[in-house]
């Protein structure tokens, strides 16, 4: 798939001459593309004089950042020391086997991509689910497969 | 007077469904042609889960507080209170929310939930600004005097005095210097700093101002996880209105003094909670720390002197300013003043964040304010404080006061101030492993201490839940332990064996039954999970019969219920749905 750089040269341009701003300047990128794309880090580089394993380095370092692009729905299951205690990591066990990935993966169909947070702050609501940054709270793993099954049909019905 | 409508809006409100509650306040008040008399008001959360809080405060009735509202209630409560002035009795708070809020000092939670976080006209009717006009008015010694004759310390986590370190900033040389709020909010298990800067972000921002004044700069930055939206977006809002009405940009209430805030967002890693970490952050590299000294007082954003503190230490600012030192330090102990927020999850009835004045006991917060366990039959074990630099401490030791002194004696920390209650199904071996995977997937690698150090003692507290522990393991993760904390770069890896030395001290025989009776007494590790029903304690419920999402197993009324191995995947849904722990 070829990548429309027109936003990555907008962007280049708005940081242009400023001090401390690659990581701002990458998370626009990712905010267009739902990732960070290959050819807008060469664009980059080429563009701002930053090496390539600079921006490299700075992706690989922060969680947030993706080199891939990202299901249509991600899942975040939120691993906090509440959610912990309250069962959250038999819920993302039980989801990485159900959905058939691991944590940072997408089904193969491009429908979801399994994520884990540290923890999401919401830990009166433990154990957290978000789904495309709707928050999901005193989740039990019922209540997760009916909401995968729910943004499932909601999809079919598309 | 105007009736106001308060519904609580941050982020657990906003996940109950309170948009859609106040949007049907709206259309209800519309229709019944009550638009006039009355004021909605979306403020932040007040720190109790309820779903959507909703207040109507009346002339004639005062103020009345629903829970758990859902926008089906919402006609009811405006024909029944509003028209006819009789309050909903079914739907108004119960004792639960009255026993959470007796016993809180709240200071720097004063405005949340009480005001719009989004209007700066509510903060300045509720006192907001006052501290920062008479600042102006003061030589900034005489200000940095006051915060330190308060005696307030740090909340982010190692408590060091505020006012020496404004002094320290103000001694520094410079031609430019900076203020930093630390809104990295990195702590599991923590969130008050998220809640303040939902639910009253000026406090934070009036906070920084005057420590601007008060040290000598001109530029701020508040560095703030990526994972708060909403509080980024509140951030926002709110100084675009601190500039209009001029208490941020240039000559600031006609005075000589300018300083301006930019919002920094955090990338998703925890060790830019660490100062150094965050400054490298914030000038667009990779987070590591740095050796210190140099402290950022001396040396910090690209190389000019930097003060750094924590949401919760700027929010206490204007208290203190208004107020005055003499008033602070009278709330606390000899050596920790004022209150400390703690955000109390796990299994307690009341989850949520507390403030109370340090010398508080943690048993005092959770059966005070906490309401006690959740379920009554499973006896309370301990509480884990601190986060992944603190520790786990034993029902035993719940007496000791809250400051940091009698918290740091125990091997655990105060730290940000989150506090994780643990019952009887939770197994300590497990938590000391979850928060070891949590530092090693968090450590940035630099120093080796931390990077291969905290991977060794993780693959051995893994090989202990999973049955393959040997007894030497104890005095291995004993050694090691020390070793890291006394080597180790930066405060992440110094603190990161805390929980794993905590749990050997406190809970050491539940590491021997792990490795001899190969057996986790808490259910937890499944590994040594058989997946049997112990009959003697089952009382036939069939809470499990309905859990299991596999329907592995069988169940009839007035019978023991039967777990079927072939079909069993393990999920444990059966065990969390026990209420007996009667499934080993
Ligand atoms: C690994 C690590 C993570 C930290 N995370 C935070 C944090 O999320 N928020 C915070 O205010 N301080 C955090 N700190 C403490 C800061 O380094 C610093 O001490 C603090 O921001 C100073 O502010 P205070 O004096 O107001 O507490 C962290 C420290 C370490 C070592």
């Amino acid at each position: 798939m070829k990548v429309n750089l027109s936003d990555t040269r907008k962007i280049i341009q708005q940081y242009r001459n400023k001090k401390g701003t690659l990581i701002p300047l990458l998370q626009e990128i990712q905010a267009i593309y739902g990732y960070v794309p290959k050819e807008s880090i060469e664009l980059i580089s080429k563009e701002l004089l930053i090496y390539p394993v600079k921006i490299y380095g700075i992706l690989t370092f922060y969680t947030q950042f993706y080199l891939t692009p990202r299901g249509k729905h991600t899942i975040i299951v939120c691993q906090g020391t509440a959610c912990h205690v309250m069962g959250g990591k038999d819920i993302l066990d039980y989801l990485s086997n159900k959905l058939g990935i691991s944590e940072g993966e997408t089904t193969k169909e491009g429908m979801f991509s399994l994520e884990r947070a540290a923890c999401l702050g919401c830990c009166g609501m433990a154990p957290v689910v978000v789904i495309d940054n709707n928050f999901y709270g005193m989740c039990d793993i019922q209540k997760v497969d009916a909401l995968v099954k729910e943004y499932r049909s909601k999809e079919a019905n598309r | 007077m105007k009736i106001k409508i308060l519904i609580c809006m941050g982020t657990s409100g906003i996940s109950a469904g309170a948009e859609e509650v106040a949007k049907i306040f709206e259309s209800e008040l519309k229709l019944k042609k009550l638009m006039d008399k009355c004021r909605i008001i979306k403020v932040g959360d007040r720190g109790l889960f309820r779903d959507t809080l909703v207040d109507i405060i009346t002339p004639e009735l005062g103020r009345v507080t629903y829970e758990y509202i859902k926008s089906e209630d919402v006609p009811k409560i405006v024909d029944e209170h509003l028209l006819k002035g009789k309050p909903v009795e079914e739907l108004r708070a119960g004792k639960d929310y009255e026993q959470f809020f007796s016993g809180q000092i709240r200071i720097v939670l004063s405005n949340c939930g009480e005001i719009d976080p989004e209007d700066i006209d509510d903060y300045i009717t509720h006192g907001g600004y006052n501290a920062l006009q008479s600042v102006l008015s003061m030589v900034p010694e005489k200000v940095i005097d006051e915060i330190e004759k308060s005696g307030l310390r740090g909340r982010g986590g190692a408590g060091f005095s505020t006012g020496l370190k404004w002094k320290f900033c103000k001694n520094a040389k410079s031609n430019m210097k900076y203020v930093v709020c630390n809104a990295d909010e990195g702590d599991p298990g923590a969130f008050m700093d998220r809640s303040v800067l939902e639910g009253d972000p000026q406090s934070v921002i009036e906070g920084m101002i005057i420590a601007g004044y008060a040290i000598g700069a001109t530029e701020g930055f508040i560095y703030c996880r990526a994972e708060y939206p909403l509080a980024i977006k509140r951030l926002e809002i709110s100084i675009s209105q601190a500039r209009e009405k001029r208490f941020l940009g240039d000559n600031i209430l006609g005075s000589e003094f300018s300083f301006d805030i930019t919002i920094k967002r955090g990338a998703g890693a925890f060790v830019c909670g660490e100062e150094t970490a965050l400054l490298a952050s914030i000038e667009g590299r990779r987070g590591m720390p740095r050796a210190r000294p140099p402290f950022p007082a001396q040396e910090g954003l690209w190389g000019k002197p930097t003060l750094i503190n924590n949401v919760e230490t700027f929010a206490n600012i204007r208290h203190i300013i208004i107020k005055g030192a003499e008033w602070f330090s009278s709330i606390g102990t000899d050596e920790s003043k004022g209150t400390k927020v703690f955000a109390l999850a796990g299994k307690v009835k009341n989850t949520g964040l507390v403030e109370v004045p340090m010398g508080t006991t943690i048993r005092e917060l959770i059966f005070g304010p906490g309401g006690g366990m959740v379920k009554k039959k499973i006896g309370l074990k301990g509480v884990q404080i601190g986060g992944p630099s603190g520790g786990c401490l034993p029902e035993t030791l719940l007496d000791i006061p809250i400051d940091y002194e009698s918290i740091s004696k125990t091997g655990a920390i105060m730290g940000s101030g989150g506090m994780v209650v643990m019952d009887e199904k939770t197994c300590m071996v497990d938590i000391a492993r979850y928060f070891l995977s949590f530092t090693v997937e968090e450590s940035c690698g630099k120093c080796i201490p931390c990077r291969v150090g905290l991977k060794r003692m993780l693959e051995v507290l893994e090989k202990i839940t999973e049955g393959k522990g040997k007894e030497d393991h104890i005095s291995f993760l004993k050694e090691m332990s020390t070793t890291i904390k006394h080597t180790a770069l930066c405060g992440l890896g110094n603190t990161a064996p805390n929980p794993v030395l905590t749990t050997l001290k406190y809970f050491q025989d539940e590491y021997l039954t792990h490795i001899r009776d190969l057996n986790c007494p808490a259910h937890v590790c499944v590994e040594l999970i058989e997946f049997e029903v112990i009959e003697e304690k089952c009382v036939k419920c069939g809470k499990c019969y309905e859990a299991c999402p596999v329907d592995a197993i069988s169940w009839k009324k007035k019978e023991y219920p039967k777990i079927d191995k072939e079909k069993c995947i393990k999920c444990k849904s059966c065990i969390n749905a026990c209420d007996f722990m009667a499934i080993k």
